[in-house]
């Protein structure tokens, strides 16, 4: 039952070959017993995930419920849950008790989906690694010596290891792509405004987006169906019809576009994983695709300009973390003062404080215009480089990563080596265009992911895309030993 | 732009956030080869350029001023590290 997508679920279950107690009884059986070994799972929700089946269960046998009715699946602990502790994988919400639910939590509980539990990740979502977690660091199924990616790492690391069929992730950076890239499964971040932040908890405001980690597009379009839709509590949700994903996944690719950046196949890219996107690019000219080399001639300074907004967003977002209304306080506070900075000091953990830190020095007095306000100018050419490919072609591919999942605690001691590792994902926040990430080979023994980017709120022609190349491959089916 | 001990330590208390004594000189290292990658954006010259704040260009939505939300004083109040009589407690600000 554990190697099911969601889309075989469904119909499993609307057959009764099986019910969601049974299902997600095994599930929740399957991370007592695997998780150990990954930490990927924070909190199992037990009692709470065997009464949402009892009564999927219910409405299934009544002929009601949609494609996500009885279908187990988990939340990043970035996702508020009421009742349940959202740690945001920070020992400052160790204690916190979410007194309401995420619109992405909401909206998938209406449809009938199960939760099983909070997966970890990185602190406040800050990392690429899942290495600044308080709960620790998450190992990567395929080599549990090697990272899982970040920050949505633990979602990865639970979708590639069959303890879920899906999980919920974030994106501000890469944080759904490069994870889902670095354990051979399918993550979409959706076109910034398309899924309500409404109760995610925030880091970067003017990027942040949650999206579906799945093993295949067509789970991904199913789930995204329930995620996406206007939201009034979300001030920067879009108020734009949601159309049904599933509907264009088997449009034939022929005549497609595809453009390839060259700047995203330079100096820093490993031959091996190189040689899978070529192999992958093949595949979709066989397909009828149309190749062309086109250029992003300011790529190379997105990430200089992502790690001043986001560390600027974050240090303003961040600043409610005070000791006073929720989360961590400290012991015996002197005065406000001792109370604010020893409670923030001791709650947040190493790679937070630098980011706040950023965030703080480029938005304070005299240095706005040289960093802040040069970033959003960066920031606009990057854009304008990605809508005026969106000109000549209807896709953009290339690398999720410029390598293969590395070592745990290679990149810890050096927070540049470890942004570089986003390199070919923060531009596409920065423009707020929607990508994925599937898988589309093994370069060293480990999973390799094809980047396919879309322009705003194409979502439907990035799952057909990715849909039809899982028709011609079998990358996502893989499966990492000891978890078949 | 290279930060020392005192620079990391102003920008510290900007943000209100103690720092062990012993891990300054970590934070100045790392904060200066951040800034040093941020400053690769001096490279080009923008000042022809249009700063984008929201990928779409979009503005703030605006909603009628209506009450939506009912008192969940106690609700929210029952995650707060310290509260009496619906307050939340904090050190004595005013002697």
């Amino acid at each position: 039952m554990h190697r099911l997508t969601i889309a075989e679920v469904a119909g499993a279950l609307r057959r009764r070959e099986f019910s969601s107690e049974e299902l997600t009884r095994a599930l929740l059986a399957r991370i007592r017993e695997l998780d150990p070994e990954l930490n990927a799972v924070i909190t199992a929700t037990e009692e709470e995930a065997m009464a949402q089946a009892a009564e999927a269960d219910r409405r299934l046998a009544s002929g009601e419920g949609g494609p996500l009715t009885g279908v187990p699946i988990l939340h990043k602990d970035i996702f508020c849950t009421r009742g349940v502790r959202t740690s945001c994988g920070s020992r400052m919400l160790d204690n916190f008790i979410a007194p309401y639910d995420a619109t992405v939590v909401e909206k998938l509980a209406a449809a009938g989906a199960v939760m099983l539990g909070k997966t970890n990740m990185d602190e406040f979502a800050m990392g690429s690694s899942n290495e600044t977690s308080f709960y620790g660091p998450v190992k990567n199924p395929w080599d549990t010596d090697r990272v899982p990616g970040g920050s949505s790492g633990g979602s990865a690391a639970a979708v590639a290891a069959r303890l879920a069929p899906a999980a919920t992730g974030t994106d501000t950076g890469g944080s759904i792509r490069q994870p889902a890239a670095l354990t051979g499964i399918t993550g979409l971040k959706p076109t910034y405004g398309r899924v309500s932040r409404w109760g995610m908890i925030a880091f970067a405001s003017s990027l942040d987006q949650g999206g579906p980690m799945t093993r295949t597009a067509e789970d991904a379009a199913i789930m995204l169906g329930a995620m996406a839709g206007f939201d009034p509590r979300d001030s920067t949700s879009i108020d734009r019809p949601v159309p049904d994903y599933t509907a264009a996944l088997d449009q034939p690719l022929d005549g497609l576009r595809i453009g390839l950046p060259r700047e995203y196949f330079g100096d820093g890219l490993d031959n091996d994983v190189a040689a899978c996107i070529e192999g992958a690019l093949e595949v979709y000219k066989r397909m009828g695709a149309r190749v062309s080399e086109i250029s992003l001639p300011n790529t190379h300074l997105a990430v200089p300009a992502y790690y001043v907004v986001a560390p600027a967003e974050c240090s303003s977002n961040l600043s409610r973390y005070d000791g006073v209304r929720f989360g961590y306080r400290c012991q015996d506070p002197r005065d406000l003062e001792d109370l604010y900075k020893r409670s923030r000091g001791e709650g947040f953990g190493a790679e937070v404080k630098r980011r706040i830190m950023i965030g703080t020095y480029a938005l304070s007095a005299g240095y706005y215009d040289a960093y802040y306000l040069k970033a959003q100018k960066i920031r606009r050419l990057i854009r304008d480089d990605f809508m005026r490919a969106f000109e000549e072609v209807d896709v953009i591919m290339g690398p999720t990563s410029p390598t293969v999942a590395f070592r745990l605690g290679e990149k810890t001691d050096d927070p540049v080596s470890m942004y570089l590792s986003d390199i070919y994902t923060i531009a596409v926040n920065l423009a707020g265009l929607p990508g994925m990430s599937i898988p589309a080979g093994f370069a060293h023994g480990l999973p390799v992911g094809l980047q396919i980017i879309g322009n705003l709120f194409d979502e439907a022609r990035l799952l057909n895309v990715a849909h039809k190349f899982q028709q011609e491959t079998d990358w996502h089916q893989q499966v990492p030993g000891g978890f078949e | 732009m290279s930060l020392d001990r005192q620079d990391v330590e102003r920008i510290a208390h900007l943000a209100r956030l103690a720092i062990d004594e012993a891990d300054v000189p970590g934070y100045a290292r790392n904060l200066s080869d951040i800034l040093a990658l941020v400053e690769q954006m001096n490279a080009v010259d923008t000042s022809a350029v249009e700063p984008l704040a929201h990928p779409m260009e979009a503005s703030q939505r605006l909603r009628p001023d209506e009450v939506t939300e009912t008192d969940q004083r106690e609700l929210f109040q029952g995650i707060a590290p310290a509260v009496e009589n619906g307050l939340y407690l904090v050190p004595k600000v005013i002697e």
